[in-house]
């Protein structure tokens, strides 16, 4: 059983703000979705995982980069070529 | 409490750039240091929308190399993972590493313990992950409080090492990183002489109490400071009656103490899962085809049979890869000359002038030339220092190129005969009665404060031993 | 262009160049797939102005082949929905009755080719994405087997299961277009090389198909269900034989799905922050409040709700009950399919369990939106390619054909589709 705690906990995880009344509604729904997942965990975990696709490399090769101004360019007031980020201390 | 009651327990994650030409996941370059910000990223290491990695052969071969070289298993498969945390250094809010199916389990590295035992320390596995790009300004009341980044760094190939927490200490700490610098330097997969090509996060603990974890130190000494100043921390600590909380901290580098980090920053759960972009993979049968290059210990042991030198010369000369080279570049000029001369003067001389040895190397054969004269005894030994001295400074760029036979013509740093010196040594002798008379009266060394005066007077040109003679000599011994 | 069913949300054009098999074709692209210099924003507030410096390679190939590209179709949020309902920018309309959903998430590009207005168009196919709104549209749309279309480019919702696709008013076209985007890529890890040469030919007789009994169950709809019946009795006189199969494991395929799926796009999703594209974040606010902040304002309510599903099935004690499980619930489902199709050439079945609903039906219960998707959800957890193929209306609307093939046998998927196509 999901309790809103654990909805609020789960939303701070993700960086994610969320309303009361969206606190309310998605506690209710996952219990409902995650009841639906139930049936899963019936199931024995037997064998490994087989893979279709092993091994996937490429060498190690300089490819050209984008220009500054691509980087930049979806950024926020990039400064001297730097990226604008929120602060950290 | 006696001090000796404590047992301090220390375990290292050494994280290393693997000095491939491209990134791990993208074919940017990885030699991004010289250059301005934000121009060595594409859409996958800039963590666009809809970009996918694609590994980078390399990388992985050259962790095997490691992992061959640090005695590892390497299990079937390896799987790349998620790690999911927030950061504005990190473009895809994960870093891709490996989790519960690393590269390479166990393995261990040899090195000696603090009364110079040798002492076997576990590693518990190796494994690949990209780095995060670097935050560059952290923000100031003026300019305000974000945060400016630099994605260059973003995806750039780091392997990383975790040993058991079998070091006792600081020192143990230090040797341990040492070795494993100069491992994967005579590898070919890393070069410490680059800035921030190696980071190391420590866990800590005093037997019987709680373990701490200090994050990002970011150079050898920097090591030794922080694990000094945490087991005084802790001790005193304990030693007040107070318990050591389970943390993680910050090393301040420039006060080389350590802080606290606030507990929001590390109670994160990172919700490792597969990386679904990225394919599994089965390298173990790579070993058998890779071929290891002599390692530092075999070079060590090598270097006392064929040279003949001491087990300290040995260990310092290969404890770094071009060392080593240098070595045996000089070595035929006379192999104990050869040790002594670089392992005590040079090192230090270079260390002194915070000289990267890289600066001489193509200079080797004037060096040759110097120890030259010193073994024809054409100059003295302590003329060879100061001879030393000024051509690395010319080297160095403070003064003009010099050689060092320019450098002793010019100065008169010929060594002359101990005869042309007798006027000046029956000088001292006069004015210094008291030295004469500790001599007889039995005293040792007195005789070594007149030879000392002597070898002032001429410039180091006279030879110690000879003026040594020539003292007892006039004193009719 | 007159889009009068809200099909776009951005119609830029970029003619095309040279004489490749798309010349003097105008296409349209979903909006999850990267465009250079166009705005690209997967229907979502949170990359509103975001301008990718790089296509696709899919987009890459369409201009390569002449193409010219017709604008960006709405979709469902990140591709997070079954009827472009989730769509930040308004529903897309169904062009066979406005007041009902196009399906989706790739909606807009269904109702583009739908209602007129191009022949061809790109979507993706997470969970049912391009065969849904095919289906409730009355057009073509192929899920290509996993790997066999780059998805570099492809802004990810679930790495694992996602395929670019084509949608297309028939069959041939829908060849045509699959032949341009489909080979190797060296950027995605994932791809394999198999090119198609688009050299459809109808060609059904003598095949074996299979009917899973479970297409057939509960809460598939009388006269949808009667339809593709009657569809399957077409392929036998075409000169198919029919045959009853079973896919035990189909009762784990929705929560194998949902958890994974919103497992991966938790992490995919969570490099929305601001700082490299999207709405600023508040700079001068320490970084988890400013980007928890932009993502309260950015992402939609299903959005958030798989976000956090997600987060919370990935989480610390969860993750062996969720995610391993669900691996393995995979692996059991492939293999289902996989024996199913070492007898048969295909499987058939109904594309969706119902006609499309109307516009708000679905959208107040997740679990009920998520329901929807049973039929499509298999595929593309066995990574299998299918078609959906319009085979007649019930309740006055569009029904699709789905036909499941073999792993990269696309060519004898098409060729069996054809057949059907041009029989009825
Ligand atoms: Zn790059």
């Amino acid at each position: 059983m999901v309790k809103e705690s654990d909805v609020l906990h789960i939303a701070e995880l993700a960086d994610i703000g969320i309303s009361s009344s969206e606190l309310g509604k998605f506690t209710e729904q996952f219990n409902a979705i995650l009841e639906y997942f139930d049936i899963l965990d019936t199931l024995e975990v037997t064998g490994p995982l087989e893979r279709p696709l092993v091994n996937i490399f490429r060498e190690d090769e300089v490819t050209p980069c984008i220009s500054q101004e691509d980087a930049l360019r979806n950024s926020h007031n990039p400064e001297d070529g730097y990226i604008r980020a929120p602060k950290v201390v | 409490m006696a001090d000796e009651e404590y047992i301090v327990v220390i375990g290292l994650e050494v994280h290393c750039q693997l000095d491939t030409s491209s990134k791990l996941f993208c074919g940017c370059s990885a030699d991004f240091r010289a250059d301005a910000p934000n121009t060595h990223v594409c859409p996958v290491c800039l963590g666009l929308p809809g970009a996918l990695p694609v590994l980078n052969k390399k990388a992985i071969e050259y962790a095997l190399k490691v992992a061959k070289a640090l005695n590892c298993k390497i299990p079937q498969e390896a799987e790349f993972c998620r790690k999911n945390y927030f950061y504005p250094d990190l473009v895809k809010a994960y870093q891709i590493t490996m989790g519960d199916n690393p590269l390479a389990l166990g393995g261990y590295i040899e090195i000696e313990d603090d009364a110079g035992n040798p002492k076997v320390v576990n590693l518990t596995r190796i494994h690949v992950e990209e780095d995060p790009g670097r935050l560059i300004h952290m923000g100031n009341k003026e300019r305000g409080h974000y945060t400016l980044v630099d994605y260059n760094r973003s995806g750039i190939p780091l392997i990383e090492m975790v040993t058991e927490p079998e070091l006792c200490s600081p020192k143990e700490a230090r040797r341990l990183l040492n070795k494993l610098r100069a491992t994967l330097e005579y590898l070919d997969v890393f070069d410490p002489d680059k800035e921030g090509s190696i980071r190391v996060d420590a866990n800590i603990s005093i037997k019987g109490h709680e373990r701490v974890e200090i994050k990002n130190i970011s150079s050898y000494k920097g090591v030794e400071k922080a694990l000094t100043f945490e087991i005084t921390r802790q001790k005193n600590l304990i030693r007040r009656g107070g318990s050591i909380a389970r943390e993680t901290r910050h090393f301040q580098e420039g006060k080389g103490t350590t802080t606290s980090a606030r507990s929001k920053e590390t109670a994160t759960d990172y919700r490792y899962f597969p990386e679904p972009d990225l394919p599994v993979i089965r390298v173990s049968d790579w070993m058998d085809n890779i071929v290891l290059p002599e390692l530092p210990d075999a070079r060590r042991d090598r270097f006392m049979n064929q040279y003949g030198i001491a087990v300290n010369h040995a260990r310092t000369l290969t404890g770094d890869l071009h060392l080593a080279e240098f070595y045996e570049l000089i070595a035929p000029v006379g192999s104990q000359i050869a040790a002594s001369w670089i392992a005590d003067i040079l090192i230090g001389e270079l260390n002194y002038r915070d000289m990267p040895l890289s600066k001489i190397i193509s200079h080797a054969g004037q060096f040759k030339d110097l120890l030259v004269l010193v073994r024809d005894q054409q100059i003295t030994d302590k003329a060879g220092i100061d001879v030393l001295r000024v051509w690395l400074d010319s080297l160095s760029g403070t003064g003009s190129p010099e050689t060092p036979g320019q450098i002793v013509a010019r100065l008169g740093l010929t060594r002359e005969s101990g005869e042309s010196f007798r006027g000046i040594v029956e000088k001292i002798l006069t004015n210094n009665p008291q030295a004469i008379a500790d001599h007889k009266a039995g005293k040792k060394g007195a005789l070594n404060f007149i030879v000392g005066q002597v070898m002032k007077e001429t410039k180091g040109k006279s030879d110690p031993r000879e003026i040594h003679a020539m003292i007892s000599e006039i004193l009719g011994e | 262009m007159n889009d009068k069913y809200n099909a776009y949300l951005n119609t830029t054009e970029i003619p095309g160049t040279g004489s490749g098999i798309l010349a003097g074709i105008r296409v349209s692209i979903k909006d999850n797939i990267s465009t250079k210099d166009i705005e690209t924003t997967c229907a979502s507030k949170i990359l509103k102005g975001y301008i990718p410096p790089y296509d696709a390679h899919a987009v890459t190939l369409l201009k390569n082949a002449g193409a010219s590209i017709a604008g960006k179709t709405n979709m469902d949020e990140f591709g997070m929905g079954s009827t472009t309902e989730n769509s930040a920018f308004g529903p897309a309309l169904n062009p066979h009755d406005t007041t009902r959903v196009t399906g989706g998430s790739s909606g807009g590009s269904a109702a583009a080719v739908a209602g007129g207005l191009v022949s061809m168009a790109l979507g993706s196919d997470t969970g049912g994405s391009i065969r849904c709104p095919a289906a409730w549209c009355g057009i073509v749309g192929l899920k290509p087997s996993y790997g066999r279309v780059s998805r570099f480019g492809l802004i990810a919702y679930a790495n694992s299961f996602e395929q670019i696709g084509p949608l297309a008013a028939n069959v041939r076209d829908v060849a045509k277009l699959f032949s341009v985007i489909a080979g190797h890529d060296k950027k995605d890890s994932t791809s394999v090389s198999k090119p198609y040469d688009g050299k459809v030919i109808p060609d059904i007789r003598g095949k074996t198909i299979g009917i899973p009994r479970e297409y057939f169950g509960e809460g598939v709809d009388r006269d949808v269900a009667a339809k593709v019946r009657e569809a399957i009795t077409k392929l036998e006189e075409l000169g198919a034989a029919a045959v009853e199969v079973s896919l035990p494991s189909m009762k784990y395929a929705l929560p194998a799905y949902y958890v994974t799926c919103t497992c991966e796009a938790s992490s995919n999703l969570d490099r929305f922050d601001g700082v490299r594209y999207g709405p600023e974040p508040e700079m001068n606010l320490p970084w988890h409040d400013a980007y928890t902040k932009v993502r309260e304002a950015g992402f939609g309510q299903e959005v958030k709700r798989r976000i956090l599903l997600g987060t919370f099935a990935l989480s610390a004690g969860y993750y062996g009950k969720y995610y391993v499980k669900a691996q393995h619930a995979r692996q059991l489902i492939a293999k289902d399919f996989a024996s199913a199709l070492k007898t048969c050439d295909f499987l058939a079945g109904p594309t969706m369990p119902n006609v499309a609903p109307k516009i708000g039906e679905l959208t107040s219960d997740p679990l009920l939106m998520y329901q929807a998707d049973i039929l499509t959800v298999p595929v593309n957890i066995a990574g299998i390619p299918a078609i959906s193929v319009p085979c007649g209306t019930a309740h006055g609307m569009p029904v699709g054909l789905q036909l499941m093939g073999r792993m990269f046998g696309e060519e004898s998927l098409l060729n069996a589709a054809l057949a059907f196509e041009e029989a009825v």
